[in-house]
């Protein structure tokens, strides 16, 4: 790669000539924002897909229309797709456009790596996906991998494991450069507590990754050897055990479910002040409440395991540490509805999608808090009420929060206003199907159906049903989201440089569309620019 | 614009942070270890302990108390022996040293390694439970047919917390491989012994 | 597509409706099962706490912000405020939260410390996870059996049966032999598993366990009432995760104590079964109803199989091979694949069974195999 010659264009304010230069070879922060949007975009249909199979084949009970062992592997591949491919990409790119702008920076501190890092992902994706077309399938052990049923796996396994090794070189290094952009970055007079909240979350969000997903790393480099080497890591017979996997794993799942809350955290903490026309309360109490949601969420990861035997003191400490993340939890929930209490708001798209994040996700909260009580989670452990819970966190939670900033933000980057009233259709029935697919899973759970089966008892065929058709009237009603952006990107009404009424932030100072090279002066920010440039 | 100072900047948190990813890569391998220690104090994962008859004779006795130790064994399917304690249970004093006997027999043709992995329950008592003398401290080898009586001496220490009551003591044996006719030869890994064949096995050999 | 999006969330609700208005009659179960045990009424009445916990914080939270929508609006005229925080408002929603999950923590502690903490148990089953059956051994009466998913579930189950699930008494919470126990009686469980982790789950009995090849776990049950009790395996552990039912089936002490001396004379039958001389009629018949049970599953109902990972049976070389090589493909199986060893799971007449059944039905061959011909088979 010729990186002299395409790192000249940093310093001109006009967009590389041809495809290859422009979008293969480029360094520039936006376009690799929108690579990885797209990218995201892409995986959500992708893993989507195999959740519409899932969800077809459990509309009614007896199996109809896959093999149990085809079933096992969409359910363990839409995880993967999902999480590494459709959720972390989408906030990786949300923080590789807006966090440059929204610091007064000129691009990312390493543009080079910010190249690299988008560009490992389709390779990993390319690999994982290929696993479907083997002999004997894409893994199958559920997203989780535990031993030893992962190591029943073939060929997939080092399959997986290569792919896995991928995106977690990608997350790494995407992490380090946000880290590195937005401590030595700044514009002069950006002080930390005046960064928006969406920097605040990116940044604590990327010092979770540097810390945990080498340890993702390291635990299926583990299975790996088991597999190929005969080394004994999980396997009872050679001296291994297969718990200690899981507390490995763990140690990575559980700050990860922050990796893909906290930058959501961020977004909906820059949308709800801007359309109540009222500063954000309780600005450092959010920051605080993050960086402690952070730090509880390493000591909180065996409350996934509550059945797997543990000491009834591990099982009190973890029940106790559990119950803690209510705390700075409830602050955030509180603060963002004191921000639009006593405001004057009004409702375009990206205000709806935040509305409908904060009822939601506390939804998905409440049956959080259900399960960290670990004698219910003896029952609540493994089954659907589980499914409807990080779904609530992740489907209302993430990708809503997503959805919504890319609302708020389509305007800015492609220079034209959407359709509002599309947007709000869009809206409605996705928010409308979303609990049907989800909220029935709920009853599931509690009258007894275990998790990642593909058939089922007929006590649950009603539910299972209604939850099927919630699923396929959100999956299409997604098709609305890229028509309406295909549509925003081809044209529509200029849109202004403020976009909003009430958007406050560096963001908001350059035209629309953001100019390929935005902040190249190194001008001080003026706080009155700024949504917190005040005293706090 | 990017000026030399930052660069310098930038680059140190690099380090600073490629540091980190690599010492949590680290940190992942450091956790079996660390598991290892944590399960022995915790007793979390119902491995048993292993003392010397000098260490164990040093105990001092309660003779008041009785606790009930149960015996179980689990064959792996992937061995075709047949394993089972000699007495389903059994009251003990705490402190004094006990021994009992595994009946394994290999009903295969074939001369078969066997390893016997121990695990306590409840996971707590484990941390009291220590062995002097066990099977399952190597891997066992059955010629074809051959049954044997396996010795196990244990202790429950005194300090056992009051409310255990009754434990179990558990061996799943798993199959650690054939032995072809060189192996058996040259001697390698033979730990059982050769000649106790009995009529019994050769009843069912015919 | 806007027409379509009407259409469907118009039919989305139709159907909402009805199958709500049916759900009221059918009495669908909405909630975690009350149980028979004590351990499961604590863990119920500790969901409804929690349950209603959250639900009165909901209500005020979303109440605010509703009433925040309603009247806080621009198209209303309302000026915004510009008040940015209040140190007092985060101390009481640090602190009242605090103190609502100290009042929690104390019942769930209670209950926790209840089930962890078994005290003179009456009786001790061990439970064994296999792929994917259950085994039940009674250590107390030295007997034990396997309990798999029953026949009729299991054909209805298979990809295109044309058996309509619902036909199916229990489909897929039934098995061939349920775990007995007596009521009113202290049961410890051993859980094990010889393959992979499974998870042994019956919701009225209030918890599950996870059952892991090479440890032993423990837990324990008093069954309060009499009845029949289902659940499934809750850890994912392969392919036929879904159809590994438990079902618990609690007698009074008497009838338990009969079942115990039926069981053991059941036994001496067993032995009995191994010793005669079966006649070919006999052994299709036996064999075609284990090989539903055990082996279709796998290998289809047609013995077609679902290669490469289950071979076909119609066209394989062991079925119409040296009948010597095939008992002992069955019995010890075959490292490194599938196939797993039968030997310890099945008994010998019913391997030969089994056996003579696969190969007159598939392989073509005239065979009749006796359980002495089983029993003279070992492992090379």
């Amino acid at each position: 790669m010729s990186h002299a010659t395409t790192h000249e264009h940093d310093h001109h304010d006009e967009k590389p000539k041809g495809f290859v230069k422009r979008w293969l070879l480029t360094t520039n922060h936006k376009d690799i924002g929108t690579l990885y949007l797209i990218f995201a975009l892409i995986m959500f249909f992708v893993g989507g897909a195999m959740a519409l199979i899932i969800r077809l084949e459990l509309f009614q009970p007896g199996l109809q229309f896959v093999q149990p062992e085809f079933f096992n592997q969409l359910t363990t591949v839409h995880a993967l797709a999902m999480i590494f491919g459709a959720v972390m990409p989408a906030f990786v790119g949300l923080a590789n456009w807006m966090i440059p702008m929204m610091i007064g920076a000129p691009d990312m501190a390493l543009p080079r790596m910010n190249n690299w890092s988008f560009w490992i992902m389709p390779f990993a994706f390319a690999i994982l996906l290929s696993t479907f077309f083997m002999d004997g399938g894409a893994p199958a052990a559920g997203w989780t991998m535990y031993p030893p049923l992962v190591l029943q796996g073939g060929k997939n396994v080092a399959f997986m494991v290569f792919a896995i090794h991928l995106m977690g070189i990608s997350s790494i290094m995407g992490a380090i450069n946000i880290i590195a952009t937005v401590l030595n970055m700044r514009a002069p007079g950006m002080d930390f507590l005046k960064m928006p909240l969406f920097v605040w979350t990116w940044l604590i969000t990327a010092f979770l990754l540097i810390a945990v997903m080498p340890v993702l790393a390291g635990a299926v480099t583990m299975i790996l050897t088991d597999h190929y080497f005969g080394t004994s890591f999980f396997n009872a017979a050679g001296g291994g055990d297969p718990v200690l996997y899981q507390h490995i794993f763990w140690f990575f799942g559980h700050p990860e479910v922050y990796i893909l809350i906290l930058p959501s955290f961020g977004v909906i903490s820059e949308i709800i002040p801007v359309f109540a026309r009222k500063p954000l309360f309780g600005y450092t109490a959010m920051v605080y409440a993050t960086a402690s949601i952070a730090f509880l969420s390493f000591i909180v990861w065996a409350h996934h395991m509550f059945t797997v035997g543990m000491p009834l003191g591990g099982e009190l400490f973890f029940m106790y540490a559990t119950m803690l993340i209510a705390i700075p939890t409830g602050v955030k929930i509180f603060n963002w509805v004191s921000t639009m209490w006593q405001g004057a708001m009004t409702f375009e798209a990206p205000m709806l999608w935040a509305i409908a994040f904060v009822v939601l996700f506390t939804i998905g909260g409440f049956s959080g808090i259900m399960l960290a009580i670990a004698p219910a989670d003896f029952q609540y452990h493994d089954t659907y009420f589980v499914v409807a819970h990080f779904h609530y966190v992740l489907v209302t939670g993430a990708i809503f929060a997503i959805i919504a900033a890319v609302y708020y933000w389509l305007p800015k980057w492609t220079g034209h206003m959407y359709n509002q009233k599309l947007a709000k259709w869009h809206f409605w029935l996705s928010v409308i199907s979303v609990n049907v697919l989800f909220f029935p899973q709920h009853f599931l759970g509690l009258a007894g159906m275990p998790r990642r089966i593909p058939d089922y008892a007929t006590q649950f065929a009603e539910f299972n049903m209604i939850s099927s058709i919630g699923a396929f009237v959100f999956g299409f009603s997604q098709l609305l989201f890229v028509y309406l952006i295909w549509k925003t990107v081809k044209g529509g009404e200029k849109a202004t440089s403020k976009v909003w009424e009430g958007a406050k932030g560096l963001e908001w100072t350059v035209p629309s569309p953001a100019p390929h090279h935005t902040f190249q002066d190194n001008a001080p920010v003026n706080d009155a620019d700024l949504a917190h440039g005040g005293a706090h | 614009m990017r000026t030399e100072e930052t660069q310098k900047k930038a680059r140190k948190t690099i380090y600073i942070t490629l540091g980190v990813t690599v010492l949590m890569f680290g940190f992942a391998f450091a956790l079996v270890p660390l598991y290892n220690v944590f399960c022995e104090v915790t007793g979390i994962n119902g491995k048993t302990g292993r003392i010397s008859v000098a260490e164990a004779s040093a105990q001092q006795i309660d003779p008041s108390r009785r606790v009930t130790v149960q015996f179980d064994g689990t064959v792996n399917s992937a061995l075709p022996w047949e394993f089972h304690p000699k007495v389903l249970q059994m009251e003990v004093i705490p402190g004094k040293l006990y021994s009992t006997e595994f009946f394994a027999r290999n009903l295969s043709d074939q001369a078969i390694v066997g390893q016997a992995v121990p695990s306590v329950a409840p996971g707590k008592a484990s941390l009291y439970f220590s062995k002097t003398e066990c099977f399952c401290f190597t891997e066992q080898t059955l010629q074809p047919h051959q049954q044997e009586w396996m010795g196990v001496t244990f202790r429950v220490s005194p300090d056992l917390p009051e409310d255990v009551h009754v434990m179990t003591l558990s061996y799943t044996f798993f199959n650690k491989g054939a032995l072809t006719p060189e192996q058996l030869k040259q001697g390698e890994k033979i730990h059982g012994s050769v000649a106790k064949s009995t009529s019994a096995a050769e009843k069912s050999a015919g | 597509m806007i027409k379509n999006g009407i259409k469907s969330a118009w039919q989305t609700f139709v159907v909402l409706g009805a199958v709500l208005f049916s759900t009221a009659q059918a009495e669908l179960a909405l909630n975690m099962p009350k149980g028979v045990t004590e351990f499961s009424r604590d863990v119920y009445h500790l969901h409804m706490i929690v349950l209603w916990v959250c639900i009165v914080i909901g209500v005020l939270v979303f109440g605010a912000m509703i009433y925040s929508i309603i009247k806080h609006r621009k198209s209303k005229g309302h000026k915004p405020a510009q008040f940015t925080h209040s140190t007092k408002a985060e101390v009481i929603w640090t602190t009242i939260p605090i103190i609502i999950l100290i009042v929690m923590a104390f019942p769930a502690t209670r209950v926790l410390i209840k089930m962890e903490d078994p005290q003179d148990m009456d009786m001790t089953i061990k439970v064994t996870g296999y792929q994917w059956k259950w085994r039940y051994d009674y250590l107390d009466e030295g007997f034990g059996f396997l309990s798999t998913l029953d026949r009729k579930s299991n054909l209805a189950r298979q990809p295109g049966s044309g058996i309509d699930p619902e036909t199916i008494p229990n489909y897929l919470l039934e098995v061939d032999h349920p775990l007995v126990v007596p009521v009113n009686t202290k049961i410890r469980f051993l859980l094990t598993a010889d393959d992979v982790i499974h998870s042994w789950w019956v919701p009225a009995l209030g918890w599950k366990r996870d059952a892991i090849p090479g440890f032993i776990n423990q837990a324990w049950t008093e069954i309060l009432e009499p009845g029949t009790y289902r659940g499934q395996c809750a850890e994912l552990c392969g392919k036929d995760h879904g159809f590994m039912p438990v079902v618990v089936k609690a007698v009074s002490k008497d009838d338990y104590k009969k079942w115990v001396a039926m069981m053991k004379g059941a036994e001496v039958e067993q032995a009995k079964l191994d010793e005669k001389t079966w006649s070919k009629e006999e052994l299709m018949a036996k064999g075609q109803e284990i090989f539903e049970s055990q082996c279709a599953s796998c290998h289809q109902k047609n013995g077609q199989g679902m290669p490469p990972a289950f071979p076909s049976l119609v066209e394989s070389q062991t079925v119409k091979g040296p009948l010597k090589d095939m008992i002992h493909t069955v019995k010890f199986g075959r490292p490194g694949t599938a196939m797993s060893a039968f030997g310890n799971i099945l008994s010998d007449s019913d391997l030969a069974a089994v056996i003579t059944y696969v190969r007159n039905q598939f392989g073509q061959q005239n065979d009749v195999v006796q359980p002495q011909d089983v029993a003279a088979i070992n492992q090379s």
